[in-house]
Formats: structure tokens, sequence, C-alpha cells
């Protein structure tokens, strides 16, 4: 499968990525059926990019970021990190691995362990890769941790229930930043802080790319999110990615039905401005059986006959732009 | 405090140590001084708590206050009701029943307690062994747990008793091979409802989002568990600790009744209970103190699991 040429040099390539969940069920659970999560996903990040990876809930965009960081074991595909191929990975390499690529959640509720202080959370990265060979240098380096995402150095001493929510999650961005790593998957870093607090965090995760040259996997619902921070979007749907363009591009011609719709569905802060709804009919299909062909054409406002039978590749329409649609573009 | 320019990095950080400093000065609240000042508010567990403190130190300090012989036998002082001589009254061989309860009460929370351990113990292990593999090992273990939990415990105590009890006594001594034979029966047959506490609470918490922020970061399984799965798992288990003393103490009860549990002439609560049956009608107050205590002591436990199970639970407002 060709792929989409990504700036200068790629720091992560994705090719082919596939991962089904069993369902099970009946005596002994019995295998009796599968979730396509994640149904074919290729796509590069640059070095010091931003990769924007949009989707509805479900379509496999957290599930596809997991198995980069094989925090869940992708079934098939192949995944390489600066030339190595991470699917492959065991043992000491992965370990190794771990201090390449880390991972900032979506509830900063659930992320942090309500029995430890602040800086036995962010200090555990620095015990298990052995970064801090004294107390002093470990505590100097949560110290500086601290400060670097905007929180005070007295916090360490704290529990994460003594924070609100915006402070926690710059607690899990120090905790991830504790091992210097290349990659940060963003799994909807935002999503659950108040909009005045998304904004603060967004900033942070723009300075701290531009401080430590960054690159990062940014996975979000919200499109206006994704187009402030991102240099590229992929746009996903039930396990596939539908379209990948430079940020702008994507916003100013999308080229998918899809993109189009859920761009529609983007609020305008202008009352004047009038533009036309793409209401898509029905729900998303079940993953488990998902549409034949192209997934999308039991939705899609232009789909034709043979839309069921042939799935589109991901083709370049124009320069960077690349979308998977026969009719479209 | 980020008003109408929510978009300066430190706007929410300078603003929040204020913020969270000033209710109350200083000192940072731990998940355990927080259970404890939500276990204070429960008036019924406070009460408990007292109560049985009061029964601990009454066995263990006892003896000192009221030093008389647990077998001083004076035949002319029998099934005596209590008076001065004897706060408690007398049994049918005249002996002091105080002395004999602070020495059974002795016996009985020693046996609680040591069981609670051991049923905590093998079930915390079985529990999060089972939790942590998946697979195999997984089905393997609770099926040994269901098979355990099908055994009818009373007949299998008997046999056990019977088979073991001698071989113990000539190891360990009479009242020695008699303690650690109950305290291993009763524990060994209770473990189970732990167990699957245990791998319930491994299997949510294992998928967490702080746990696997700790496999991001490549800690190992045994980092995880000890770490971040089990000291959030613990506040349940505790819980179903508390109840498990009460529930032994009555064990021993039971076995000390049918002549199972310790010798005869060491007086446990139970075997008390067992030796009064026959004098109810004319000596009530022998029956009366020991069923009194094992009571006391299970209800004000049972308040103390009741206490820290709203303790622990962040959901209730305390």
């Amino acid at each position: 499968m060709n792929a989409p040429l990504a700036p200068a040099e790629d720091l992560l390539k994705v090719r082919d990525l596939r991962k089904r969940f069993a369902v099970r069920g009946g005596i002994f659970s019995r295998t009796v059926d599968q979730v396509h999560a994640v149904d074919g996903v290729s796509f590069e990040i640059g070095k010091g990019e931003t990769l924007g990876l949009v989707g509805e809930s479900g379509c496999g965009k957290s599930t596809t970021g997991r198995c980069i960081l094989r925090l869940i074991e992708p079934s098939s595909g192949e995944v390489w990190f600066q030339g190595n191929n991470v699917t492959r990975m065991g043992g000491d390499e992965l370990q190794k691995l771990r201090r390449d690529m880390q991972i900032i959640f979506q509830d900063p509720y659930a992320s942090l362990n309500p029995r430890l202080k602040v800086g036995a959370i962010i200090g555990e990265a620095l015990t298990i890769h052995k970064l801090a060979p004294t107390q002093k240098a470990m505590e100097d380096r949560v110290v500086q941790l601290l400060e670097t995402v905007g929180l005070q150095p007295d916090h360490m001493h704290r529990f994460p229930h003594e924070f609100s929510g915006g402070q926690r999650q710059r607690i899990g961005i120090a905790r991830a930043l504790a091992v210097e790593p290349k990659l940060i998957v963003c799994d909807e870093p935002v999503s659950a802080l108040d909009v005045s607090i998304q904004a603060q965090v967004i900033n942070l995760l723009e300075d701290l790319q531009e401080e430590f040259g960054l690159t990062y996997l940014f996975i979000a619902h919200d499109l206006s999110v994704v187009e402030h921070i991102s240099t590229r979007v992929a746009v996903m749907y039930l396990g596939r990615v539908v379209e990948i363009a430079p940020s702008r591009e994507l916003y100013d011609n999308p080229l998918h039905p899809y993109t189009e719709a859920l761009l529609s569905a983007v609020p305008i802060p202008d009352p004047t401005v009038k533009r036309k709804r793409i209401m898509l009919q029905g729900d998303v299909p079940n993953p488990i059986r998902p549409p034949s062909g192209c997934h999308f054409h039991t939705r899609c406002p232009i789909a034709r006959p043979d839309c069921a039978q042939r799935v589109p590749e991901l083709r370049e329409s124009k320069p960077g732009h690349w979308v998977s649609c026969h009719y479209s573009g | 405090m980020a008003g109408s320019t929510p978009v300066s990095l430190s706007a929410d950080a300078p603003a929040s140590p204020q913020l969270a400093v000033q209710p109350r000065k200083a000192r940072s609240i731990s998940p355990a001084l927080e259970t404890w000042r939500r276990f204070r508010r429960h008036t019924l567990a406070v009460t408990g708590a007292i109560v049985l403190l009061i029964l601990v130190s009454g066995v263990l300090l006892g003896p000192y206050v009221w030093p008389v012989a647990i077998n001083d036998i004076d035949f002319a002082a029998k099934l005596q009701g209590p008076s001065l001589a004897h706060p408690l009254g007398t049994d049918d061989l005249g002996q002091d029943l105080l002395a004999r309860m602070m020495y059974g009460g002795r016996i009985s929370l020693a046996v609680g307690f040591a069981a609670m351990l051991v049923a905590l113990t093998v079930g915390v292990l079985v529990g999060s062994v089972a939790g942590m593999a998946s697979g195999w090992l997984d089905a393997a273990l609770m099926w040994l747990t269901d098979l355990f939990l099908a055994l009818p415990t009373l007949p299998l105590l008997l046999l056990v008793m019977y088979l073991f009890r001698d071989s113990m006594k000539k190891v360990l001594g009479v009242e020695g091979g008699a303690f650690v034979l109950i305290v291993v029966v009763i524990g060994g047959l209770r473990w189970m409802p732990v167990a699957r506490l245990v791998r319930a609470q491994f299997l949510s918490l294992r998928e967490k989002e702080f746990v696997e922020a700790a496999r991001a970061l490549g800690a190992s399984k045994v980092r995880q568990v000890v770490q971040h799965i089990l000291p959030n798992a613990l506040g349940p288990v505790i819980v179903v600790g508390t109840i498990d003393v009460a529930a032994a103490i009555i064990f021993e009860s039971t076995l000390s009744f049918l002549g199972l549990g310790f010798p005869s002439d060491v007086p446990t609560w139970g075997s008390m209970l067992r030796d009064a049956k026959d004098y109810l009608d004319i000596a009530a107050h022998w029956a009366l103190f020991p069923g009194g205590a094992i009571f006391l002591t299970v209800l004000a436990i049972n308040f103390i699991g009741d206490g820290l199970r709203d303790a622990f639970d962040p959901r209730r407002v305390l």
C-alpha cells in the first residue's frame, strides 16, 4: 500500500496497522466475533511535526495511538520509529523505546495514582530508567519538570486530589517529559477540560514542542482544537484513514465527503455567516461488521453502487493531500 | 482566575497555591489521613473501635489487675453469681469466671486476628496473581477458589481436626498445636471471598490510565502491582478483613462448642459457653458473660468494618 509522503525526515512510520479485538461469548469463551478497531492505517509523522488524528468516538483513534506505543499489541502491520521496527521489539529494546515515546491521557482524574504524591508520580520515570543517581538529583529534576509545565516546586509534596483538572493535566505532561521523549502521543489531552483551561494546556504543549523539539501525534475529536495545533491532519472513519492533508489545506479544501460533513459541523463564531450544513444520515455502523467496500458508503451523499464493492486506496489527489474516495477529489 | 484571557501559560499556576493553601494551612492531606478523618465521623464505627479497644486492653492487661488463677478450684463457691469475691461469678468447679474470661478472650481474639491475617494473605496472593495473569493461570486459580467455596466447611473442619490434632500436638504442644491448626483451618477456608474481591479490583485497576502510564514508562509487572494496583485495591480488602475477624471468632466458638477446638481445660469464650449450657437454668451468668463478650466483639468489629467501608468510598459524603 502506498502512503502519503511526509516532509523531510520521518520520525514515525505506520504501515497498514490493524487491531482486532475478540468478542468472546458462549461456553468456554469462544471468539464469536471480532471488532475491527483499526483496519489498515498508514501514515508518517515528520520530526518536529504535529499530526492531528480526528474522528468520531470509537473510530480507532486511541487504539492506533496505543498500538504505536505497544500498550496494545497490534494484530498486524508495522510501526517504524527512527528506522527501527517497534512491532518486533522485545525486552531491553522495548524498554529503551519507552524513553523515546510517551503518552498524555484524556482524563486527568484517572491518569494520576491517587495514593502517590506528585513528586513520586513524576519521579517514578526517573527511577525506572535510572536517570537520577541520588535522591537530591531526583528532587532537582522533579522541581525542574514542575517548573517547565508551569507548576510550583512545593507542589511535589501534594497529592493529585489537591489539584484542579488543568493542573493535573500539567502533572501528566511533566511525567511524560521526565524521560525526555522524542514523540508524545496526546490522547485527547484537553477533551476533559474547561474551554479556558484547554487553551492554556494547548499553548503549553506548543511551547514545549518548541523548547524540546517534540513530535506529537495529537488525537482529538474536536476539529477546532486540532486545526490550531496540527501541521497535518488525518481523518479516521471506522478504523481507516480517509484523508490526510496539511492542516490549512484540509480545512479550506476538504476532499472526502466525510471530512466535509465533519467540518460543516464546526461552529463559526460569526452569526451572519451562513453555511450549508451537511447532515449525515444514520449512525456509525457497527465495527464488528463494517460495511463492505468503502466503509463510508452507507452514509455517503455521493456514493455510487460500486462503492460497496471496491475498497478505495489512499491516493494523492494534490501534492501532500491524500484522500481515500473513488469519486471525490 | 483565568478570566477573559485564558491564553497565558502560567495563568492558573501562580493563582493556585493561594487558592489551595487558604482553607488549610500548608499541610498536605494524604489519602490515609483523609480516610481517618472520614472514619472519625462515623459514630457507630468509633463506638465500635472504643468497645473493641476496651475489650482488647481488658484481656491483655486485666490479669495484672485481677491476678486470680484460672484453675483455682473451690467447690464451696461453685455456680455462684457475681459477687465481690468473684465479679463475674464462678463455674461448676468454683473457678473464677472473670479470670477465665480474660484468659479465654486472649485466645479468642488471637485466633480471630491470626485467622484473618492468614485469610487475607492467601486471598491477596491468589487474587493478585489471578488478576494480573489473564489466561489459563487465572482460570485455574478461580477454579481452585470455586472448589474451596464449594467445600462444606464444618464436616471438613471436623475431619481435619481429627486427622491432624495429635501430630500437631506433638510438634507444638497442646495449646500451640490447637492454635496453629485452628488458625490455619479457619484462614484456609475463608480466603476465597478475599481472592475474588482482589482479582476483581485488579481487573478494573490494571486498565486504569495511571497504570497504563506506568506501563508506558516501562514499569515492570511487579512495580505496577506494588506501586499502583495493590495500594488502590486494599480499601475493600481491609473491610472484608475486619468482618473476617468477627467470623473467625464465631468459628472458633463453634469449634470449641463442639469440643474440637482447644483442650477442654483451656478456657475460650466458645468452650465456656459449651460448659455452661448444662447449667443455663441455675447459673445463667456463666453463659451470659462469654456469650455477651462474643456478641460485643463481633458487633464492634462489624461496625468498624462498616465505618471503614464508608470512609474508603469517595462517593459517600461524610
